[in-house]
């Protein structure tokens, strides 16, 4: 048993073979568990797994790992990039219909030199090998966007405009519940002018599954 | 008459022997009993008193996510030194990494130029106020214990932290990036106190041209583990 929950703290009790443990709490992989003569400890999972339950059956903890992100129902990240050479930093929440293809909402924040704005869009994602440890994805999405002309800047106003986009990107799988995303999104901004805009935003970010 | 004598004797000696269990088998002549039929087959004598108990995963408390608030002294670029508070919430991913958001707040006050011109105002009152939200990724590089006297140890932790955010201050949303060292000293294994430092970096053109401004906060705050 160690004093802290992590690989340097030092082993303070060793446990005697034959002897019951009480585990109170975990903390990432790590067990704070209490022995019959009263002391209380930190226990890695390896350490845990050589234990036997009261019916002589061995302890075994279910880890999470890369078969639960593919049957994952939800998914929630954030990601933080470019967008049209203003920074972007985006939340999203996703629900797998199945492990193909996926339900996404997003919220982001766009702070530009210029003007700044938020956007909300709902994606529709499809991952061709959701089995994969990394895994190409393609997306498609619409929502709105909304600029406003920073305080220093005379001239615009306020705007709101619907927005199309197209993107892919690729998800891995990192480790417990969590994942690396990385995507590009082309997006057409339906102006109210003659012209429509066209933005393209490359974003990195993590996300974690349940 | 003596005739007799003997054969008595010998019909008690002979009863006492056989009756003697610990000399029956001596003598050899004792008959090996069979074992008295049992009334249940053997399996079932014992009879489980305590109910099995299985170890399930979701019954272990997780504290895995880290919550409290913090108070301290923010330095904004230009606009001087003023009191700084937030909340901030973590979830603690391996024993190494952990995430972060916080959510704080500040004053600014006024420039040298504003002090020493008089009545003029770069920016309005309500603009003054600095308000920042951060997402950062943070690193215990430094795990440790420390003693107080001679029956207490706490453990600590240096960690690193940078992250990027948002920066509301001067009527506008500015795109923020923060780095910076904390130290957690955990007076239990569930309540820890902070001591951070952070520089809230972002760029800002107020004052005619464009220019990176670094905003020093150092605070100190509770959290909890849950």
């Amino acid at each position: 048993m160690r004093t802290g929950p992590g690989r340097g703290y030092p082993i303070f009790h060793v446990v005697d073979r034959g002897e019951t443990v009480a585990v109170i709490m975990q903390r990432t992989e790590w067990y704070l568990v209490r022995s019959g003569s009263g002391k209380e400890g930190w226990v890695d999972r390896a350490q845990m797994e050589l234990t036997l339950q009261p019916d002589g059956n061995p302890v075994s903890f279910d880890e999470a790992g890369l078969e639960d992100l593919t049957n994952a129902k939800w998914e929630l990240g954030v990601l933080a990039g470019d967008f049209g050479g203003a920074n972007i930093v985006s939340l999203y929440g996703g629900y797998s219909l199945n492990p193909n293809v996926s339900v996404e909402l997003w919220g982001s924040q766009i702070l530009g030199n210029f003007s700044n704005g938020w956007m909300g869009s709902v994606n529709v994602v499809h991952e061709a090998f959701p089995e994969w440890r990394v895994s190409p994805f393609f997306t498609l999405g619409a929502g709105v966007i909304h600029t406003s002309p920073k305080s220093t800047i005379i001239q615009g106003e306020d705007r709101t405009d619907q927005i199309g986009h197209v993107g892919a990107g690729f998800r891995a799988y990192a480790t417990r519940r969590f994942l690396l995303r990385a995507e590009y999104k082309s997006y057409v901004v339906f102006t109210s002018r003659d012209e429509n805009e066209e933005v393209e935003e490359w974003k990195v970010g993590f996300a974690f599954f349940f | 008459m003596e005739s007799r004598f003997r054969v008595l004797f010998l019909i008690v000696a002979i009863v006492g022997l056989s009756g003697c269990a610990a000399t029956k088998n001596l003598f050899g002549f004792g008959r090996e009993e069979a074992p008295p039929p049992s009334a249940e087959p053997p399996g079932q004598v014992i009879d489980p008193q305590v109910e099995r108990r299985e170890i399930k995963e979701p019954a272990i408390d997780r504290e895995d996510f880290e919550i409290g608030a913090y108070v301290g002294i923010m330095g904004i670029e230009d606009f001087g030194s003023n009191v700084s508070y937030g909340v901030r919430l973590a979830y603690h991913i391996t024993e190494g990494f952990f995430v972060e958001g916080t959510v704080g707040q500040s004053e600014g006050g006024l420039t040298s130029f504003e002090v020493l011109s008089g009545g003029a105002r770069l920016i309005t009152d309500s603009e003054r106020t600095l308000t920042y939200y951060n997402l950062s990724l943070g690193y215990n590089i430094l795990p440790g214990e420390v003693f107080l006297g001679e029956g207490r140890a706490y453990n600590t932790n240096l960690y690193l932290i940078a992250g990027l955010g948002s920066t509301r201050f001067a009527g506008d949303d500015r795109f923020s990036v923060n780095v910076g060292a904390g130290y957690r000293f955990l007076l239990s294994d569930s309540v820890a106190l902070h001591l951070d430092f952070r520089d809230h970096l972002f760029d800002i053109d107020l004052l005619g041209e464009e220019k990176t401004v670094h905003n020093l906060e150092g605070h100190l705050g509770v959290t909890v583990f849950f």
